[in-house]
């Protein structure tokens, strides 16, 4: 700052910055002060004498136990984990696969099928979903975790294959070439000298997999029926609305322990998931 | 030479199968049921284009069409626009930064639905705490009916997708902010170029390719999209917000009506491809300047 006055630097930096921030955390503030707010309190209406809308002076784990002992919560939280980790196990191996032999191997038609699996990237999961549906329940997978399993791959491979595209690319060929002299197989040379180099590149498209799992809506929606069998954001969604009455403690409480593990995944590797967004884009 | 063919089959052949038997096949399967008569438990007969040319006379149709065009467009500008500005106020030295990037990514990662959901109870006729902070401040008498009025309902979608929206922007902006080199906007300002100037012609031309590609992603995500409608008013008012997706669904799954559902959802085709060639040709002629 050459020209820079402190009440400048306020008013174009400081102060738009923390109007960003408090718009941007505002909603989770709302979710937590609402996961712990008595009923009474919550449905006062809005213009309600003496209402105090931020704080709480009697707070409750009345919603948190609803959700625990009068839905299957516990259960969504387990389906999600398991049909989030699987796959994006699946996925990462896939993905590493192709990943390296469009990056490294000379074969045929190489390119037009790097642009096919970046064109499949593009393809959102509500152009397919109906005729999908009814695949599923012919394969009899219908209401089961393999149905989400089998089919989120398929946006998360492409996203995949093309950030470890870009990491094989990145790593010198002179690396692999020696292992090569020294007699190791193709295969050993990928497996003992470039994997293990590219291993940022696979925890950033791990964790970014895994969070764009745990967020899928529309699937879930639409090949699960089972209470039992819910993702997180479908049984929030179905079973904490009945009718037009929305029970907004247990809804906020749900939204917000739902929300945990993918804060958590992402607080550790905060460094890999934005070289992983990055990297999605910069292709 | 013929190891590497082989070792390269292998390689590819589980992202194949699952890519094929999960997005080729749907895809055929769709475009056939668009052109049948199928619902739920009746096997439908080939009826031509005859779905198309009823969801093009449906009214509810028309209206999802023109609401994705407009969500798209008014959010993506918005998008930009936060998003270019609060990459900027990131993109110096100052405490606490890391901390910040990290906070202001989180309404892009926490799940949409729950998300969304914590803007609908704000945005609840009789309990929003929006309309009670504009109360307090003396700024409305009456209560806003957010979600209940067809114009402002599509407004407050607006707003929580542009919210979702502008942390992916501002860090994937920020990414292409610090490729570029503080020497030239040194450079510029010796010259004697004005923040403004150094803006339009040093940091923007720089920075387009980024951006060209974000925002086609983002396009795409949002002419698509699903779930933050879904959640904040399933396509109504008297289904006044509904995009593609949302309408698709209510027909194809809602009501049963398979064959028409999925050519609604086909009828997103031909402007996705559109955008997808779009980003192609633009990625190609990145690559070879």
């Amino acid at each position: 700052m050459i020209e820079g006055a402190v009440w400048r630097k306020w008013v174009f930096y400081n102060i738009p910055l923390i109007l960003f921030v408090f718009v941007l955390l505002f909603p989770f503030y709302w979710m937590i002060i609402t996961t712990f707010r008595p009923d009474g309190e919550l449905y006062r209406p809005w213009n309600a004498a003496n209402y105090q809308p931020f704080w709480t002076n009697n707070p409750t784990l009345d919603h948190v136990l609803y959700l625990f002992e009068e839905t299957s919560f516990g259960r969504w939280m387990l389906n999600t984990m398991f049909i989030a980790a699987v796959s994006t196990v699946i996925s990462l191996i896939c993905g590493v696969f192709a990943g390296y032999a469009l990056a490294r191997l000379n074969f045929p038609f190489a390119g037009g099928l790097g642009t096919v699996i970046f064109v499949t990237y593009l393809v959102p999961q509500t152009l397919l979903f109906i005729p999908l549906a009814e695949i599923i329940r012919n394969f009899q997978l219908g209401d089961t975790p393999w149905a989400l399993i089998l089919t989120y791959p398929t946006f998360l491979i492409p996203f995949c294959t093309w950030l470890m595209m870009g990491y094989f690319k990145a790593i010198p060929k002179e690396l692999e070439e020696c292992a090569r002299i020294d007699g190791a197989s193709r295969w050993k040379a990928m497996v003992y000298i470039i994997l293990p180099v590219a291993v940022p590149g696979i925890l950033s498209a791990g964790i970014f997999a895994f969070t764009l799992s745990w967020n899928e809506f529309i699937y879930a929606l639409v090949f699960l029926s089972s209470p039992d069998q819910k993702t997180v954001p479908v049984g929030v969604t179905s079973e904490l609305i009945r009718g037009d009455v929305f029970f907004w403690g247990p809804l906020m409480a749900g939204a917000l322990l739902g929300s945990i593990p993918v804060a958590i995944v992402y607080s550790f590797f905060v460094e890999h998931y934005v070289s992983g967004l990055t990297g999605s884009v910069k292709g | 030479m013929e190891d590497e063919r082989w070792l390269a089959f292998a390689l590819l052949v589980p992202t194949a199968v699952l890519l094929g038997l999960f997005i080729a096949y749907p895809f055929i399967e769709g475009v056939l049921l668009s052109l049948n008569s199928t619902r739920v438990g009746v096997k439908g007969d080939f009826v031509g284009l005859k779905n198309f040319d009823k969801i093009w006379n449906d009214s509810i149709f028309r209206t999802s069409v023109w609401n994705t065009f407009w969500y798209t467009g008014v959010t993506t500008v918005f998008k930009l626009a936060l998003g270019l500005w609060l990459a900027m106020l990131l993109n110096r030295h100052f405490k606490g930064k890391a901390l910040v990037r990290a906070f202001i990514l989180l309404p892009f990662i926490i799940p949409t639905v729950l998300s969304t959901f914590a803007w609908k109870w704000m945005f609840d006729p009789t309990f929003s705490v929006i309309n009670w902070t504009l109360f307090q401040l003396g700024f409305i008498t009456q209560r806003i009916n957010w979600l209940g009025d067809p114009d402002l309902a599509m407004t407050s979608i607006i707003i929580v997708n542009v919210w979702r929206g502008v942390p992916f922007f501002a860090i994937s902006l920020l990414a292409g902010l610090q490729t570029i080199s503080p020497e030239l906007q040194e450079a510029a300002a010796i010259d004697g170029a004005r923040p403004w100037q150094r803006f339009w012609h040093v940091t923007w031309p720089l920075l387009l390719p980024v951006t060209m590609v974000v925002v086609l992603f983002s396009v795409i995500q949002t002419f698509a999209d699903f779930q933050l409608v879904y959640v904040m008013t399933g396509g109504g008012p008297a289904n006044a917000t509904h995009l593609f997706a949302t309408y698709a669904y209510q027909l194809g799954i809602g009501t049963g009506l398979l064959s028409e559902g999925a050519a609604v959802s086909l009828a997103m085709f031909p402007f996705l491809f559109l955008i997808v060639v779009v980003q192609l040709l633009y990625i190609r002629r990145v690559e070879t300047r």
